[in-house]
This record gives structure tokens, sequence and C-alpha cells, in this order.
């Protein structure tokens, strides 16, 4: 029998994230802070109006590029909240920010197209570049620069067949955040180079300054060459919803659409109607919930402070990613040690890029209480070692 | 800072203010002062512990009265209130607008306790014109906490 595979996909590595939960799931009653999303429900008046939606009967397919009245609503959020303008004909809404950034990619590469990927990073940009056609050029980001992208690391990447910069911040898992005058220097190199950015945006209502998220697509010239990325997963602790959306210049969002349409025929009606809600009345929940995360994320950097383990302070997002450097060993041999004699999970920083290693992703998606016991644990793992 | 340490610890008496003031990235001893300020103000009156006492064993009765009194001159309804909590039996006591006055919440350990304190002492107080007694059946959810809810974190543990 021939192989039913393509080469394409086999030569795709599986997610570091998957590969570590596989190990984790065999040891039982272990304490984990390796989740990704949020550890509140959505708040009640948007699962409430997902309800009443079903019990209306509104069970049909909506436009393939989704709900007017929620690509109305996306429109508006964006406007008040980053201060982008765009038109419900440069709006997308996908299932997930995850399609969103697989479509992105198709519509936009041909094959041997270069995409800039910054690592470490969410681990589907890489695969979704490469399934395609496209091919993933990294860039190690330093903790000396606290994670972020300089002018000078991305000059050095672009080649003659760059064509995508590929952003995500704030950053899953460093945390880290790109400020008004980091982007306008990167902006600057794009509009130069003639460069495309798909910019992740999904945790852009999880900052902790005293400024608020900035949309690469908000500064002059970028719009016409920007996708950016959201959904309301992070924001709405609506992960299982599946709902996320993309916006961009009407010819890309089209083709988009057109490859949307194929595969998925329209994000689920349910959660399209419940996002409405989000939208139109979840501005304190958003509020209340960065408040909790911005606690949590105090108490983490305190505690690991305490227990003498380096961590830059991140901005955004709900991770931590303390450095293990001094404990002479890889980011994947701590992880497992500290799993076995402590029962507590964290995600080994490798899983989202070689730049990981040396250190660990810690997501503080948890409550104070569950949080104080993980950090016993941890400090009672690291004294082990010194 | 009083709203936020009041948020924080309304939901959780037990955070030492070294706790809180890293929760709220401020100084130690200014939390540690401004909680016993608060103390002394009397805006902080009390440390609870919230006590599912469904799953003991021993029996309680809740009970809601809903008195009707007649105010009196000069002193109004606050007089007839303080009488009426010195008795140990009543765990609450509100003034209300509407169809009644006051609404006290009673606990003793059986209905029938309730009912006599009732009928003996509260309904023999001179300004009390009439009572109605409600018997709490269940509690679902009391001071915005769900009880007897066993919370499981249903996430996938690596994400």
């Amino acid at each position: 029998m021939r192989n039913p595979l393509s080469k394409t996909i086999e030569s795709i590595p599986p997610s570091g994230i998957r590969k570590f939960f596989d190990v984790v799931n065999e040891i039982e009653g272990a304490v984990s802070l390796g989740v990704g999303e949020p550890d509140f429900d959505t708040p009640w008046h948007v699962r409430d109006e997902g309800i009443y939606s079903l019990e209306k009967g509104r069970t049909f397919y909506t436009s393939n590029s989704g709900l007017k009245e929620l690509r109305e609503e996306i429109c508006r959020f964006v406007k008040r909240k980053y201060d982008c303008d765009y038109t419900v004909s440069e709006t997308l809404v996908t299932v997930g920010g995850s399609e969103a950034i697989d479509i992105a990619f198709r519509a936009m590469l041909d094959a041997g197209d270069e995409v800039i990927i910054p690592e470490p990073c969410y681990v589907s940009y890489k695969p979704c570049a490469v399934l395609a056609g496209g091919i993933p050029v990294v860039i190690d980001l330093k903790e000396e620069n606290r994670f972020r992208l300089t002018r000078e690391e991305l000059l050095s990447a672009i080649t003659e067949r760059t064509k995508i910069l590929l952003l995500s911040f704030p950053n899953n898992p460093t945390g880290a955040i790109m400020e008004r005058e980091d982007l306008e220097a990167i902006a600057e190199v794009c509009r130069e180079k003639d460069i495309f950015v798909v910019s992740d945006e999904i945790y852009s209502e999880l900052t902790y300054g005293k400024e608020p998220h900035v949309s690469i697509a908000s500064l002059p010239g970028m719009k016409e060459r920007t996708v950016v990325i959201n959904g309301f997963s992070k924001a709405f602790a609506m992960t299982g919803w599946r709902l996320g959306y993309a916006l961009g210049p009407e010819n890309v969002i089209k083709q988009m659409t057109k490859i949307h349409q194929f595969a998925i025929m329209c994000a689920p009606t349910t959660s399209q109607l419940a996002a409405v809600e989000a939208l139109k009345n979840g501005d304190e929940d958003i509020k209340v919930m960065r408040e909790s995360y911005d606690q949590r994320r105090k108490y983490l950097l305190n505690a690991f402070e305490d227990m003498g383990l380096p961590c830059f302070e991140p901005e955004g997002a709900f991770y931590m990613f303390p450095s293990i450097k001094r404990f002479n060993m890889s980011s994947d041999e701590f992880a497992e040690r500290l799993l076995k004699a402590e029962k507590l999970a964290v995600v080994p920083g490798t899983a989202f890029g070689d730049s990981g290693e040396g250190f660990l992703r810690i997501s503080y998606a948890y409550s104070i209480d569950s949080l104080k016991e993980a950090m016993g644990r941890l400090e009672r793992f690291i004294n082990t070692l010194s | 800072m009083r709203e936020k340490i009041l948020m924080l610890i309304e939901r959780n008496a037990k955070l030492t203010a070294k706790e809180a003031a890293v929760l709220l990235g401020e100084d130690e001893e200014k939390v540690a002062a401004e909680i016993k300020k608060m103390e002394e103000e009397n805006i902080i009156c009390g440390y609870h512990t919230m006590i599912n006492w469904n799953l003991m064993p021993e029996e309680k009765a809740d009970a809601i009265i809903e008195v009707k009194v007649a105010p009196q001159r000069g002193v109004g309804f606050d007089r007839i209130a303080e009488r009426i909590w010195q008795y140990p039996e009543v765990e609450g006591i509100y003034l209300m607008s509407g169809s009644f006055d006051f609404a006290i919440f009673l606990q003793g350990k059986s209905m029938r306790e309730v009912a006599m304190f009732v009928a003996e002492k509260l309904s023999t107080l001179d300004s009390i014109l009439s009572t109605s007694t409600q018997f709490v059946l269940k509690k679902y959810k009391d001071h915005g906490v769900v009880m007897a809810k066993n919370e499981k974190d249903e996430r996938i543990s690596i994400s």
C-alpha cells in the first residue's frame, strides 16, 4: 500500500504542548499550572444569551463571514478599545483565533514565501505557515529585550522572499508586550521593505501597564498591510465557544472568507449570538477578570522573588516565564523532575521554540489558593536543588 | 486603597495583610495600618467563617421573620430594633421598605425552638403588631458563595 500521508504533514513535529500533556496525564493527582485558558466561567449574561438563542431556535447557518450584527459590534469594539477603523466588509468571524491564523497564511502565501516568526511563541504559527507552503524564519527573542522584537532583529531576518511578519503580543508564553514606540520601529521597517503583518492580538485585553494595548494596525500606513487576529476566548473567558475574528484589507478578508466558506461554512451561530452580548455589555467583566489576573501576577512575581527564581515582569496575557538557567538543566528535565518530585506540572519553555530553553511557562489562570499550593511545591523542589 | 482591600478580604478573610499587600502591589505596613483603622472605625466589623451547616449532622433551623411594628415617637424603629437584636437567637435584623418593617434572621436548633422563640419572646414585645415566620429549607447561595458546590477544574491540564 502507498503511504496515505502527505510529506508536508509528516515533516511537521507534533505540538510541544501536546507532548508534555501526555507526560502529565500519566501522573495521577498532579497539580497543573499548565493551562492556556481562563479559569473564569463565561459571564452569565453571555451564557444566558446563548441559551436564549437556542430556545428561540436560532440554529441556522449565518452568512459565511458571520452575523452582520456581530461584525458591527466587533468594529465598534476595536474602535473603542484600540482606535482601529474597520468596516463589516473588512471583518471575518472565525472558529477561534486559530482558524484565522491558518486561513490568513493560506490566503497570503505562495510556495517559498518566507514568514518571520519571533519565538518563543504559541505553537501553531510555524505549522500553519508550512501547511500554507510558506517557509518559517525564526527570530529568537531575548530576555534582555524583555522578549520584545527589535528593529535590528527584524532587519537581520528579512530576505528578498520575506512576505509576512507574524507578531503575537501580548505574548504566550512570555507575557511580553510591545508598546507604541516598539511597534512604530517595526512598522517603519515593514513599510520600507513592503512586508505584511499578521498580528495575533488574542490577549489584547489582558495587559497590566498604565497604557492599554496598542494594535500595530492603528499606526499610520499599517492598516492596509496588516491582518489583525483576535477573539473571545481570553477577553471574555469563552474558549469552548470557539469564536474569533480577523480584520484586514478587504481583498485579503475576501480571500480568507473563500477558504473559510469551503472549509468551515460559518462559525457556530450560538456562539456568535452570545458574542454580540459579550461585546455590547461585557466591558465590566473584562475589567474584573483583568484585575484578578493582575493580582495573581503580582503574587507569583513576589513568590518567585522570595524563592530566588529570576523572572522578568510580564506585562500581558496570563503567563510567567521564569528563568531556570542557574540550575544547570534543560527546561524539559526541570519540568519532568518537578512533575515527578512534587506532582506539579508546568510547561517547558522549549515547547514554544528553541529560544524557550532555560525557561518555564507558568500560567496564572488559577485561584490564589491553587497558586499558593503550587508555589509551596515549587519552592520545596528548588530547595532540593541548591 | 480601602475599597480594594475590602473587595479582597470580603471574599477571603484569611488573607494576611502581607498577602493582600502583594496582590495589590502596595506596601505591607500601609495595608496593615489601613485594615487596623477600618477595624477601629467599624467599617470592618468582624471576620466570619462561611459554614455549610447542611453538611453537618447537627440539625439547625433557619428562619426569616417578617415583623410589623408600631414605631415609637422620637426614637422611631431604632429602639425596637435594639431590643430585638439583644437576643442571641437573632442572627440579623434589617429595616425594610415595603409591606413589613423588619426582616429578622433567626437560627435555632429546631423548627420548634424557633417557633417558640417567635411566639414567646418576639410577639410579646410591646411594639410588635404582627409576625410571619418563613423557614429556610435549603441555602443555595449565601454571601455570594454557592454552598456545597464541589468546584472541580474541568480544563485540560496542559493547553
